[in-house]
């Protein structure tokens, strides 16, 4: 990401309570246009409130925010105008095709008729829904409908697409699919702001992602940057006897010895190359190996590195 | 794109979708026609021949039946309303109310598309609730300008119910309470001149059917069906429907913003 892009969606100090409950407790955030942004967190952490704000469905108690250049208070019909919102619950009219869904959404765009049939057949071919067009939607199965859903979000070919837990009840392969659907949106240079609670998405699709704890942001960076912010990887060697681990503790000095389990703990990052020097090393000295694994880090240990702190030094941490 | 030019266009489009809605739930709109038909049935063959003695002299169940339907007609009215403040009810659970309000569209084109739909339904309705009534001994003596005037009269009051309909929709918390609170509507050409002459009550009774905004409706479609003297009752008939529209209007209008607090 380079700074030089505009940002598709700044905000700052975004706050919202609902009686005395705190939702969110300032959120600063800044999106460059054609990436992706993940916003990662538990239930509750106020994934849910931060995109209802920024898609104008309700108003923040404080903060400003711009969606591509246009105010969210002062000028919410041109954020409405640009923007495309899939939620957590299925927008779609159940009464109604998916044809007639799509139709829906290309009169509401204003699209003239025939922009708007090619629109619609284009949408159908693309989500892979001709065969069920004529169906009511309320027949649809859990994956059938998400693709509708997103499909009529791209209706109005919007820049900026809010998906709020895209892939929630979606089986592994419906999640896959969807992940290559908004790979290929935002190489055509949409900006996604998605927020999730499988890290394994961020990690997958995000440019940036954020963590939000009680209405805060804990961390943010790219994958990359916050896997650094935590103990590195390792690779666990198990040996079939105490001889062979004595032997391995011996040869390998930074690792640490799980006596019980007959295991050594070695420092890696998990490449290929260090794992081959690794056994290499082992071979030279002759010590047998009874089994490997490799743990990298990943967004799950940040975000049990991050959370599992009290709330003070969490506030600190920011 | 003018904001009038947006707000026909766009309640166009949720006509559209609301006639779909009724196309594939035909079952709500036969629900709403049944009741006025058996109330009609009832008060015909069952008391028609003893309410008709009570009109005059010479009265009998022919001529209750012509007095009794501006009643049923309204009864029809009233018992459509029930019907919208269900579907809109219903439909702010979806989530494509949601989708609406993130879009670039006429704001209360969800609401309007609702009204349109409910108005084109209750006229339907009204329509076959009359075929019905000109069976059972329904004899009007209009013109057919007069017809026309009733048409309008009609009109007008299914767009003040319908609105308060919406309104009373919106401000359920489900759909229970919405398919409850329009019930009192159903009441009204009772409580009014609907199926007896308000000077046969008592007078609290009769102070209250005089003075509902039903009753000078019912007036005046009998007197555009059969000549009887209409008087005040039309202008009283017009300011209702207009009074009660605007002011559901703004109040249905709020009840759909006010999520936006929330």
């Amino acid at each position: 990401m380079t700074s030089s892009q505009p940002s598709a969606i700044s905000a700052t100090g975004l706050r919202k309570s609902y009686g005395d409950k705190v939702v969110l407790d300032g959120i600063d955030l800044e999106i460059a246009a054609g990436t992706i942004f993940a916003l990662l967190g538990p239930n509750g952490a106020g994934k849910t409130t931060t995109v209802r704000i920024l898609s104008t469905l309700i108003d923040a108690d404080g903060g400003e925010a711009r969606i591509a250049g246009h105010d969210l208070g002062r000028q919410a019909d041109a954020v409405r105008a640009v923007i495309g919102v899939t939620g957590q619950f299925s927008a779609v009219d159940n009464l109604l095709t998916g044809r007639e869904n799509l139709r829906l959404m290309a009169d509401l765009c204003h699209l003239d008729r025939s922009a708007g049939h090619r629109r619609v057949d284009d949408l159908l071919v693309r989500f892979d829904l001709v065969d069920v067009a004529g169906k009511p939607a309320s027949t649809y199965s859990g994956g059938l409908r998400r693709r509708l859903d997103l499909a009529m979000t791209l209706v109005g070919q919007p820049r900026v697409i809010f998906l709020d837990e895209p892939t929630t009840g979606l089986d592994p392969r419906s999640r896959r699919a969807m992940w290559q659907i908004i790979r290929d949106l935002v190489a055509g240079g949409v900006t996604i702001l998605l927020t999730t609670q499988y890290l394994e998405e961020a990690d997958q699709l995000a440019d940036r992602v954020a963590f939000l704890d009680h209405g805060r942001l804990i961390a943010e960076g790219t994958p990359r940057e916050l896997k650094r912010l935590i103990p590195g990887g390792h690779v666990v060697l198990q040996f079939a006897d105490q001889a062979g681990l004595d032997a391995a503790a011996r040869t390998l000095a930074a690792s640490t010895r799980d006596e019980a389990a007959l295991t050594l703990q070695v420092p890696s990052d998990g490449g290929v190359g260090s794992l081959r020097s690794l056994l290499d090393q082992l071979d030279r000295a002759s010590i047998s190996v009874a089994g490997l694994a490799v743990h990298t880090p990943d967004l799950d240990d940040v975000f049990l590195t991050l959370t599992g702190q009290p709330d003070h030094e969490r506030a600190m941490a920011r | 794109m003018s904001t009038l030019t947006l707000a026909v266009r766009d309640s166009g489009t949720m006509l559209r979708r609301n006639l779909l809605h009724m196309r594939r739930y035909p079952s709500l709109t036969l629900l709403l026609i049944g009741v006025p038909v058996i109330i009609l049935l009832l008060f015909v063959y069952v008391f028609g021949g003893t309410l008709g003695a009570g009109l005059g002299p010479a009265g009998d169940r022919g001529d209750y039946a012509n007095y009794v339907t501006p009643g049923i007609l309204l009864i029809t009215v009233a018992s459509a309303a029930q019907g919208t403040a269900i579907s809109v009810a219903m439909d702010m659970t979806e989530g494509i109310i949601a989708r609406f309000r993130t879009m670039a569209i006429f704001r209360p084109s969800v609401l309007t598309g609702h009204v349109l739909g409910s108005v084109i339904q209750t006229m339907l309705s009204i329509a076959a609730v009359t075929a019905v009534a000109l069976l059972v001994g329904f004899r009007p003596t209009a013109t057919a300008l007069e017809w026309l005037a009733v048409f309008g009269v009609l009109t007008m009051i299914t767009v003040a119910v319908t609105w308060l309909s919406v309104a009373l929709g919106l401000v359920s918390e489900s759909v229970e309470t919405a398919s409850n609170l329009p019930m009192p509507l159903v009441l009204l050409p009772f409580l009014g001149s609907g199926f007896v002459p308000t000077d046969s009550m008592p007078t609290a009774v009769r102070w209250f059917a005089d003075y509902q905004p039903f009753t000078p409706v019912m007036e005046t479609l009998r007197g555009l069906l059969f000549g009887t003297g209409i008087g005040a009752d039309a202008i009283l008939a017009v300011a209702w429907c207009a009074v009660i529209t605007v002011l559901c209007f703004l109040w249905a209008k709020a009840l759909y913003n006010r999520s936006r607090a929330a």
